[in-house]
């Protein structure tokens, strides 16, 4: 992990309608760091995780990456876009498409990279992500588990500066958060710049390089996990970790 | 009912006009409805509200008063649509070329109308898509008509398709209008020249028109059904 910024948000605000989900939010995130995002549901977690590519335009403040602003809608953004990948809560893989043709999508398309580079790229993700046998298939054809590794080695393909993932394991059955937080551990270790909204505080303390609790569209506090953990300073993360780690 | 058998040319010339105007009026409507709904889902507000402005007003206008407009506002604007006469197309489509203005106009009034329920046919297949495949899209960095056309479009027509084909059995009945429009020959202007003019029974005649439509709507309705089961089958 380098000093040097790679996410910043200053200021940000966002409303839905009368609803503030995200109040006047500074945040930055270092090359190569792993930020952990927590915080009861409705916190505006997963709306901070949307904003930093735009999939949710804010309404003030600023949020750059890599040292430029966050263009507005056109070619620009979409070339921003590409130097982010993201995860979702559901997968979102492309139904029509082979998980092969998913992951070779957007390096054939956005980068227009030759086929046949694109093709051993992808199959070494997927090799990767263990997935690698299923390449022919169809996303319904798998597991949430697997899809959710298909995700991730999709966003891989386009070699990415930041990793967002939005809830990557909330759809999945127990057994399946397992294969998924192995893959973005062994991510986190080799140095991907990573912003993670999630509820496995195991994957927190283990993972991340700092944790942020969230409540109410507000940056309640951040902190290195093993003093969040141990020592919350704030009542509201003090009542959301005894309210989680008793069970 | 000898009818039927005696102007059996009369019904089928009047079948292969209307058979004319509808596929052409098919087509021009597909290809405007088309445009018309990539603005109405562009992220381009201009282009949204301009699309939403042309479906409002073809959507919620009888095509009777589109077919005045067409007919004679042109006209008084000084065009006889002549840009239709489109060299080999009206060699096929040999009313398009004909001096008489009237099968332009009645084309260009069924393709305007239906072209806003072609739109909104396309807009209901992709809406049908989830959101979160566009937005998949989005954040590989595909641009909106390469998300439209690698991942939203191939998703959507499936479910466009079933009521695309109701906009165009619907056109093709409305085409009966086109008779009071100056267009001479059409299927259903058959009637008014072989009762009025020449005197014989309505009915037979009527059955004789109505087996004509029924020759181009049926087997139209039986493809959309065939569609709609193999999807069927295919979303178990």
């Amino acid at each position: 992990m380098t000093d040097e910024a790679l996410i910043v948000l200053e200021n940000v605000n966002k409303w839905f309608g009368p609803l503030h989900v995200l109040q006047d939010v500074d945040l930055s995130v270092a090359r190569g760091e792993v930020v952990v995002v927590i915080g009861p549901s409705g916190s505006g977690k997963s709306t901070l995780c949307r904003a930093i590519n735009r999939l949710e335009p804010i309404n003030s403040g600023t949020i750059t990456f890599d040292g430029q602003p966050l263009p507005a809608e056109g070619r620009a953004l979409a070339k921003l876009r590409s130097e982010v990948g993201m995860v979702f809560q559901s997968f979102n893989l492309f139904a029509h498409k082979t998980i092969l043709q998913n992951v070779m999508l957007g390096p054939l398309k956005v980068r227009k990279e030759k086929q046949d580079v694109v093709r051993e790229r992808a199959m070494s993700l997927l090799e990767r992500v263990g997935i690698a046998n299923q390449a022919d298939k169809y996303p319904a054809q798998l597991s949430g588990g697997q899809q959710q590794r298909v995700a991730i080695a999709r966003a891989l393909a386009m070699q990415p500066k930041a990793l967002l993932f939005d809830e990557p394991t909330s759809a999945l059955d127990p057994e399946m958060v397992g294969e998924v937080l192995d893959v973005m551990t062994s991510l986190a270790r080799e140095g991907m710049t990573m912003v993670v909204v999630t509820h496995e505080m195991g994957f927190a303390r283990h993972a991340a390089n700092r944790v942020v609790f969230m409540a109410d569209g507000q940056l309640v506090e951040q902190a290195a996990p093993e003093e969040f953990f141990a020592n919350p300073r704030s009542e509201r993360a003090k009542d959301f970790l005894s309210k989680i780690l008793t069970h | 009912m000898s009818v039927l058998v005696d102007k059996f040319d009369v019904f089928a010339g009047g079948f292969w006009l209307t058979f004319q105007i509808c596929v052409l009026a098919a087509i021009g409507a597909l290809v405007l409805g088309a445009v018309v709904a990539v603005l109405r889902i562009s992220p381009v507000p201009p282009l949204r509200g301009l699309g939403t402005a042309y479906v409002t007003v073809f959507r919620n206008m009888p095509l009777t008063v589109v077919m005045f407009f067409s007919a004679f506002a042109l006209p008084a604007l000084g065009s006889n649509a002549d840009f239709l006469r489109v060299p080999v197309l009206d060699q096929i489509f040999t009313r398009l070329g004909t001096d008489l203005p009237y099968f332009r106009f009645a084309l260009i009034a069924l393709v305007l109308y239906t072209a806003a329920f072609v739109c909104e046919a396309l807009r209901s297949g992709v809406n049908a898509v989830s959101p979160g495949q566009a937005e998949a899209a989005r954040s590989l960095g595909l641009t909106f008509g390469q998300n439209l056309r690698y991942v939203v479009l191939p998703q959507s027509w499936k479910a466009s398709i079933v009521p695309l084909g109701s906009v165009i059995i619907a056109m093709i009945k409305n085409s009966a209008l086109i008779g009071f429009f100056g267009v001479v020959g059409d299927l259903s202007a058959t009637a008014d020249q072989l009762t009025g003019a020449e005197g014989f029974a309505f009915v037979p005649v009527a059955i004789g028109i109505s087996i004509g439509y029924l020759i181009m709507t049926v087997p139209l309705g039986a493809l959309l059904d065939r569609i709609e089961r193999r999807q069927a089958v295919a979303a178990r």
